[in-house]
């Protein structure tokens, strides 16, 4: 395996740890106590039971024949994470922590939300381990997923609204930095995504490569080798580099990151980072930032709540920089697509982030061979999105049928 | 010599401690910056933080994102920044200038343009909250190749952080009074006095508090540990209940009064 990052959390040049002095042996500490216990059998054994038993791993690796059919290319396998309890892959990342925090003498976690499925995932895992949890959110997530808010008191956590900036993602992520600033002597911060300062894109890449591990035996077993290409949807990018990680040696396997690009990348509305950030420093790390010319961070736009994020994991950044991943835009309308199109040829109905990836599997399947394979992260599934999905669709739904 | 070493020398010999407002540079706009400026030294500023407003302010509290956004609404730039302070200098301000910025606008500006630049322009020091010692070997090398010092930040859970810190320090060492971001607070971390006396154990320089610090009482309180106090948030909050005064040139003289008058309650 690659040995990225290095002791100072560095991906080549990405990633690091840009935080106030304040966190910093926190960040020791962690990265001490994350070392010790992913050697801990007990803790691997615990781990390993909680996924297998309480979540439902292994998830299934799914041949999506019809899909595959309309398509008229390659076979199309879909990574079922939509299959785990709370319905994403967050979960895997949520239940290490929870158990890092716990063995860590922590009693409080704080934890931060985009569309929803990390907080449900932290609050699920809060209640399971008897933690005091708190999760910060924007308020206009807050309002474009009240289901998933509703969820998270129900789990009883307390749901902080974020009401700085953007009221999004950038901003939960923001506060929650700054809450875990206050209180870092008694509270856990479970940072959703592979992004952030160091130890953290470390960890949650670890915690995440699940998805890759169990999809590179299971297509092994299924079609006796490798896939030609994994896709996954990107927006601080766990689900990806959880499913890219162990694909990383096999060089003739193509990863293909897909990134929100809202209303287009010519426009102003997107959060297509790798296609339209520069380097720079953001919520702890060095990597690749939507921001203008004076390194002021951009507000991102995305139909889909998780992938309205002006940042990337700083893994993503050395992937790309040294050719080994790609990373391709999709827009709202093309997701919606891939959304109704996985939906009537295979009834799943997948979340707007995974729908991006379906959208560039409906680009690329056709332009390939029909012996060729494509494994597709099937990062979680829509129910949390019905409601925003109608207000896109509600209309155009009642005249065609 | 560095300015701030001539002013934390001259204010030992007068057995004073330094008062260290913070502002935001371009709120409201960057003349009011200079105006106010004047009016902190003149009533008893020793050094000013100058804030480059900043879009994600990681180490801040809602009165000084507030300030940061009202400037950035203004389009205050890195450049606007610096070009302030030696606007505020050729008024005649002779106190020391630290810039406060994240890292990332000095990134984007470009390390070594950044100290070209601001040798030339009369800023004496710089705070980099979100750049530890582990992320800071390329802007230490460079500020001490321009003469420029730049400031670090050690907090009660630096624990034995604070040696390795505080022994490199140049022209003083900035203690967090609390954990948390900036903000008026009422209380203090419950172990600062040993805290601040630990930091002064292992530096040879100044050493100021700062985060909370609002009312002549907390200046009192800590002017016996340490030789400076900053004073963000308070400051900003007078700023920002003098916009309407500020924005209105019949009444900016009793604006800028306020917050002078602030000052010269805090300095005592």
């Amino acid at each position: 395996m690659n040995t990225v990052p290095d002791i100072n959390g560095r991906f080549g040049k990405f990633g690091g740890r840009y935080v106030p002095e304040t966190l910093m042996n926190a960040l020791l500490e962690l990265e001490e106590a994350y070392k010790h216990y992913s050697q801990d059998p007990e803790f691997q054994e615990e781990l390993r039971y909680l996924l297998h038993k309480y979540s439902g791993r292994p998830t299934s690796l799914y041949y999506a024949e019809r899909l595959s059919e309309h398509l008229g290319g390659a076979k199309i396998y879909l990574k079922r994470e939509d299959l785990n309890h709370t319905g994403a892959h967050k979960i895997n990342n949520a239940l290490a922590q929870g158990l890092l925090a716990k063995r860590m003498g922590k009693k409080k976690v704080i934890a931060e939300t985009g569309a929803g499925q990390h907080g449900v995932a932290s609050a699920t895992v809060a209640a399971l381990l008897g933690l005091e949890c708190k999760v910060l959110m924007g308020e206009e997530d807050m309002a474009r997923q009240q289901l998933n808010v509703f969820r998270m008191r129900l789990l009883g956590t307390e749901v902080v609204p974020v009401t700085s900036g953007t009221r999004t993602l950038k901003d939960a992520c923001n506060e929650a930095l700054r809450y875990w600033v206050s209180n870092v002597n008694d509270t856990y911060y479970i940072l959703g995504s592979a992004t952030g300062p160091h130890p953290y894109p470390m960890m949650v890449r670890d915690f995440q490569r699940i998805i890759g591990d169990e999809a590179r035996q299971q297509i092994i077993t299924d079609e006796g080798r490798l896939p030609d290409y994994v896709v996954a949807a990107v927006g601080g990018g766990s689900n990806s580099i959880g499913i890219f990680y162990p694909f990383i040696e096999d060089e003739g396997v193509r990863l293909l990151g897909v990134e929100a690009a809202g209303r287009g990348v010519h426009t102003e509305e997107h959060a297509a980072t790798m296609t339209k950030g520069r380097e720079g420093v953001f919520q702890g790390s060095f990597s690749y930032v939507l921001q203008d010319e004076h390194g002021q961070v951009l507000p991102a736009y995305s139909i889909s709540a998780g992938l309205d994020y002006p940042g990337i994991g700083p893994e993503h950044a050395y992937l790309r920089d040294s050719g080994r991943a790609q990373y391709v835009p999709i827009t709202d309308a093309e997701a919606l697509e891939g959304l109704q199109l996985l939906s009537r040829t295979e009834g799943i109905i997948p979340a707007l982030e995974s729908a991006h990836a379906i959208a560039q599997t409906m680009k690329l399947a056709p332009t390939l061979d029909k012996d060729q394979i494509i494994v597709v992260s099937l990062s979680g599934r829509g129910d949390k999105d019905v409601e925003a999905i109608m207000g896109y669709l509600g209309g155009e739904n009642n005249e065609s049928h | 010599m560095n300015r701030i070493d001539q002013t934390f020398a001259r204010l030992r010999e007068l057995g004073e401690t330094a008062l260290i407002p913070f502002v935001t540079v371009g709120d409201p706009d960057v003349g009011s910056t200079v105006e106010i400026i004047k009016q902190l030294e003149q009533s008893g500023a020793d050094l000013v933080e100058l804030g480059v407003p900043y879009s994600d302010p990681l180490a801040d509290g809602p009165v000084i994102q507030r300030a940061s956004e009202r400037a950035l609404k203004n389009n205050i730039t890195m450049l606007d920044c610096i070009e302030t302070a030696a606007q505020a200098r050729q008024a005649g301000v002779q106190l020391p200038f630290i810039l406060f910025t994240y890292f990332n606008p000095v990134l984007q500006f470009g390390i070594e343009r950044f100290f070209e630049l601001i040798r030339t322009k009369e800023i004496s020091g710089l705070i980099i909250p979100d750049l530890p010692i582990e992320e800071d070997a390329e802007v230490r090398e460079l500020a001490e190749a321009s003469g420029i010092y730049l400031i670090p930040l050690v907090a009660p859970t630096s624990k034995d952080r604070i040696k390795r810190i505080a022994s490199q320090a140049k022209g003083f060492v900035y203690c967090v009074s609390s954990l948390g971001v900036t903000g008026v607070r009422s209380d203090f971390h419950a172990g600062i006095d040993e805290f601040l006396a630990t930091v002064r154990e292992a530096c040879d320089v100044p050493i100021a508090v700062g985060f909370g610090i609002s009312s002549r009482e907390h200046v009192e309180r800590f002017s016996a540990l340490c030789d400076g106090v900053v004073v963000g948030s308070a400051i900003v909050r007078q700023i920002e209940d003098a916009l309407p005064l500020l924005g209105d040139g019949s009444k900016r003289e009793t604006g800028l009064g306020q917050i002078g008058d602030f000052v010269k309650q805090l300095k005592g």
